[in-house]
């Protein structure tokens, strides 16, 4: 496979980038020239997302393409290597050696969990750029560090190195922090911006650890008891032909993985293998910014203190990154490792759902209900992740999608109350269906959305988890010391549809105060409509919550194929 | 003794032989030059030492020389590439500090600071090629004697001459232990050179182990005390807050690199894996004293920095843990690929000079420009001067560890390194201070974009010189984050052939 061609992928990382600079050396004062270069980029991206998006799917598709070559696999009941399968998704690769010695290279690919990512990154993109219109405070510098936020998060996304992975996940930490201390809520900006980052680090350096252990133990691998394994994946071309024993290659890490080069036993501890020991790290490491239970403390504050823009990106997409990288360097790199500490972890994910929920629905700020129903709904994710079969996951796969869309959709619409009626407190708020109709019909589609009504996104995306759930009963159980817990995953599925249900009371109780109450024409009367940019952000991240709820099929087979190569990895058929 | 080609030889010490020449031209210069012609100066020392850096890149030595272990000089001196390394390092260090003292009042107007700086260079570079205990002691002192006088420059000033005085006492007494270390190895084994004393505790000692293990701990003294790592750190915020800023820069970078490179030359030529005494493995008993030191410099560095609210004072204690930070490459020799570890302190100390550097630059100018040294006063640069905000932005991101700078890759190599030597639980206390130190970074940081202070609208204007030197460092640090790692991380892989 030639891998040295350009890729469109680079194009996604490095026009952000570009932008970012450029606009850094704009004047200052020219607010419409820093706004053009920005939505002009912004647009760009999502233009080639979604090219990467449409071409992905007809790369899924078609006839002969990746899920009829999957499909015919299984049915002709070939025992399929994960690695392979994860080598055979990836498109629109690019790979170029970055440092030679400690096989590390610049290396870019999406599979079918990452281009619908990919697609999402851009539209929050775009809509962060335009709801940040008028923002009067140093414009040039917040546009600035919008774009280098947008190239980190995509970098994370199509990071087919497990180095360059880490390498763009704190690349978008540092302006993050600068943008929610710098533009944030002034009462809560700069203990939030601070937590937020402290915590994300921390997770993410003790996953970097983790990746360095596994980058020797794959290598010595490699070089010593798997060189033949080694040796035949790069004749077969699973591995580019320059590779070496040691390298970043995720694909590399994950042709490891399957041949057990993790299963080494470590700190002399019988049972303790390198991949039960690392993967809690690598894991909860990224799980942190996916707000996993009891590590989602940072983000309620975090998304309250940001700026519209910022939440928007944030609890929409980069919420996502810490689940997708849970998905790819937890899971996908250390597969034994998740079947023997997934099945606990399904109880953290579940005080996630119905924790956050109930308090969500106990909260007075508006932006604070958001919040911690993204918590609630994160929570939901690592859940389909805990499944480990095709259905659980994939519909995990749909709903980081779906979450993504929808929240974002809700902080906007926070955002445009809070920008015209100057407060977040609920019980003052009211009748607002009648100044900003569109708002108010968003707001209903976002609730809908998350309460999992069908026709609705939600529905195609928490449907399935629950059904893996019930599927995975069987085959899950918990060992504790001599007691062992089994067919628990049904008891999880029932509460934590309660969950739902939760989500149902609070969100009804948003809409039917802050829309439909009773207007308070005196305190709110300068309280106008909503302005065109505005409107597009709505349509931009309303649509596809009722297309893809409508026709599922636009996103599914394309998460489904990849999920495949986990489940090859994770022992199943 | 055979006699000694000194024109083949000459390459090896043509750093030292250049300085050496700069500094007696700089010397005259200054002396007899008209007063117009003094500020070139600065400029003849900067561009001299640029240029002489550029020696080791063109005259490479001989593998078939450097890996024999030969040396040169009457087996005074090393010709290997970790040397060289150093040596560039080292020499860009002193023509950037040369630079941004300029435009300082009292320090970059005197002829003499040139001249000071370029000594004390002089004994940096040798001490990165020394390989006999007598010339290792007589360059740590060319570098430390300038180092002194530098810290009480500005002769009017109480702080500078508390710092200055406080530097030196500190430093004899240091140095005089580490002579005393040197004494006893030489009393037991009868020979200066460092690769010969390995060779002579080979042959076998009994009983005295005890002592030899005394000679080693007395020598970690006088490094602890040049790298300024716990416990012997006690001159380091003194000597950071009270000399004039650009000599700070200097002390914190200059001092500390060579210090780094003859410690790894030191340990692993004469304390080799190989090497057991009394039933003791003596690498065992210096890597377990370094990772303390390095554990508890790195922790105590970084928690106390959290409370400072001078500048000069939080970067003295920030560089107390970026030495224990530098120390994790120095145990991690103990891993088995040596190169990995050599090339993690050597990267890491390239990175540092230029993060260093870039950081007290930036905080030279402001200090001279505003005449204060708050934290506090910091805010609102961003408003006053983007591009100074920048600059020092990018620095304390690349002290910090985070992409794209410098200082990502450098800490991820010693946590390889680490990983690589089976001190897996070292790379997890560094990664927890890593945050610790962040939070201080940030701190600074946030300061400078998001806090509003009286003077807002008082541009701070940026010197053309001083502008360009910054704006290189800054690339520099940004390169090595990026497309340069690879260059720059094989060239100091090469760094453990030699030894």
């Amino acid at each position: 496979m030639d891998l040295t061609g350009f890729s469109v992928l680079t194009a996604i990382i490095f026009i952000p980038i570009v932008a970012g600079v450029v606009i850094l050396f704009l004047d200052r004062n020219n607010r419409d020239l820093v706004r053009g270069v920005g939505i002009t980029a912004a647009a760009a991206v999502l233009a080639l997302s979604l090219a990467v998006f449409l071409g992905y799917d007809s790369f899924v598709k078609a006839a002969g393409g990746l899920a009829e070559q999957q499909m015919s696999m299984l049915d002709a009941g070939i025992e399929l290597s994960g690695a392979q399968m994860f080598a055979d998704a990836l498109a629109f690769e690019q790979r170029v050696v970055w440092v030679e010695s400690l096989g590390i290279a610049y290396h870019v690919g999406v599979d079918g969990v990452s281009a619908p990512m990919v697609l999402l990154t851009g539209m929050v993109a775009v809509a962060g750029v335009l709801i940040s219109w008028n923002i009067e405070d140093r414009l040039r510098e917040f546009m600035a560090f919008f774009m280098f936020l947008v190239a980190g998060v995509y970098g994370v996304f199509i990071a087919v190195d497990l180095f360059m992975l880490f390498f763009f996940y704190e690349l978008a930490i540092f302006p993050m922090y600068l943008l929610i201390a710098g533009w944030g809520w002034v009462k809560l900006r700069e203990y939030a911006a601070m937590k937020l980052t402290l915590y994300i680090l921390v997770g993410s350096v003790f996953a970097l650890v983790g990746a360095v252990a596994m980058y020797f133990a794959a290598g010595a691998f490699f070089s010593g008891g798997g060189a033949d394994v080694f040796q035949a994946a790069v004749e077969s071309g699973i591995l580019p032909a320059d590779s070496q024993p040691y390298s970043w290659s995720i694909v590399h890490l994950t042709l490891a993985a399957e041949n057990g080069a993790y299963a080494i036993e470590i700190l002399g501890i019988e049972g303790l293998s390198f991949a039960r020991f690392w993967f809690p790290f690598m894991f909860m490491g990224f799980g942190v910014l996916a707000g996993v239970f009891p590590f989602h403390n940072w983000s309620p504050d975090g998304h309250v203190a940001a700026p519209t823009a910022v939440s928007m990106i944030h609890a929409g997409v980069l919420m996502k990154v810490g689940a997708f990288a849970a998905l790819r360097a937890g899971m996908q790199l250390l597969p034994d490792g998740a079947q023997t500490h997934l099945p606990w972890i399904i109880f953290l994910t579940l005080i996630n759902v119905v924790y956050g929920a109930l308090i969500a629905f106990r909260q007075r700020d508006f932006k604070y209900v958001i919040g911690f129903s993204s918590v609630s709904h994160m929570g939901l994710v690592s859940m389909g992740w805990a499944t480990m079969n095709l259905t659980g996951m994939t519909g995990a796969g749909i709903q980081m999608f779906s979450h993504g869309a929808m929240t974002a959709l809700f902080f906007g619409v926070v955002g445009m109350v809070y920008d015209r009626a100057h407060t977040r407190d609920i019980p003052s708020l009211g009748g607002f269906m009648k100044v900003m109709p569109w708002v108010g019909v968003a707001f209903v589609i976002g609730g809908l959305t998350s309460m999992g009504m069908p026709g609705l996104s939600g529905f195609i995306a928490e449907f399935p988890i629950f059904q893996g759930m019930w599927a995975a009963s069987e085959q899950v159980s918990l060992q504790l010391g001599i007691f062992q817990l089994s067919n628990y995953y049904s008891i999880i599925v029932i509460v934590s549809a309660l969950g739902i249900v939760i989500t149902a009371a609070y969100v009804l109780r948003v809409a039917g105060q802050v829309f439909f109450g009773e207007f308070d024409a005196e305190r709110f009367h300068d309280v106008g409509d909503i302005a065109t940019t505005d409107r597009i952000v709505l349509i931009l991240l309303g649509a596809p919550l009722i297309i893809l709820g409508l026709y599922p099929p636009i996103m599914a087979p394309m998460i489904e194929s990849g999920i495949r190569p986990l489940i090859a990895l994770l022992g199943g058929g | 003794m055979e006699g000694i080609n000194l024109w083949a030889q000459l390459p090896s010490v043509l750093p030292e032989v250049g300085l050496t020449t700069l500094a007696i031209v700089v010397l005259f210069a200054d002396l007899y030059g008209a007063p117009g012609t003094r500020r070139n100066v600065v400029f003849i020392s900067a561009v001299s030492m640029a240029l002489l850096a550029l020696v080791p890149l063109i005259w490479t030595p001989d593998p078939a020389l450097y890996e024999n272990g030969e040396l040169l000089w009457g087996g005074m001196v090393n010709y290997d590439p970790l040397s060289q390394i150093f040596k560039v390092m080292l020499l860009l260090a002193g023509a950037v500090t040369c630079l941004m003292a300029a435009g300082d009042r009292g320090v970059g107007d005197k002829g003499e600071f040139y001249l000071i700086v370029i000594v004390a260079t002089l004994g940096g570079v040798m001490m990165s090629s020394a390989s006999d205990l007598i010339l290792v002691f007589v360059a740590l002192e060319t570098l430390s004697i300038p180092l002194y006088m530098l810290a009480s420059f500005r002769r009017g000033d109480l702080r500078s001459a508390e710092g200055g005085m406080k530097y030196f006492l500190y430093g004899a007494f240091a140095s005089a232990i580490m002579l005393f270390g040197f004494s006893l190895l030489y009393g037991f084994t009868g020979t200066t050179n460092l690769a010969d004393i390995a060779s002579a505790f080979d042959g076998g000692l009994e009983g005295g182990l005890i002592a030899v293990m005394t000679a080693l701990v007395m020598v970690v003294v006088g490094f602890g005390f040049k790298i300024g790592a716990v416990p012997f750190h006690f001159w380091t915020p003194d000597v950071y807050e009270g000399a004039p800023t650009p000599v700070t820069a200097f002390v914190s970078v200059s001092s500390k690199a060579a210090s780094f490179v003859l410690l790894v030359r030191f340990m692993t030529a004469v304390f080799p894996p190989e090497l057991v005494l009394g039933g003791v493995v003596m690498q065992d008993f210096w890597v377990n004293l370094l990772v303390v030191i390095s554990i508890v410099s790195m922790t105590l560095g970084n928690v106390v920095a959290l409370r400072q609210s001078n500048i000069k004072r939080l970067l003295a204690y920030s560089s107390i843990a970026q030495a224990g930070y530098t120390l994790i490459g120095v145990v991690a020799l103990q891993g088995p690929d040596d190169s990995l570890a050599v090339a993690s302190v050597s990267f890491y100390m390239f990175m540092y000079i230029f993060t260093n550097l870039l950081v007290f630059g930036g905080v030279i100018l402001f200090i001279a420009k505003t005449g204060t040294e708050e934290i506090a006063d910091l805010a609102g640069l961003n408003r006053r001067s983007p591009w100074l905000a920048l600059f020092i932005t990018i620095g304390l991101l690349s002290l910090g560890g985070i992409p794209p700078t410098a200082g990502f890759f450098g800490k991820f190599f010693l946590f390889q390194a680490a990983v690589n030597a089976n001190l897996v639980g070292l790379a997890l206390i560094a990664v927890t201070n890593a945050i610790i130190a962040l939070y201080y970074y940030l701190v600074v940081i946030k300061i400078m974009y998001v806090d509003s202070g009286p003077d807002d609208d008082k541009s701070i204007g940026i010197p053309r010189a001083y502008g360009w030197s910054l704006g290189i460092t800054a690339a520099v640090v940004i390169l090595m984050g990026t497309i340069a790692v690879t260059p720059i991380f094989d060239w100091a892989a090469l760094g453990s052939l030699g030894l």
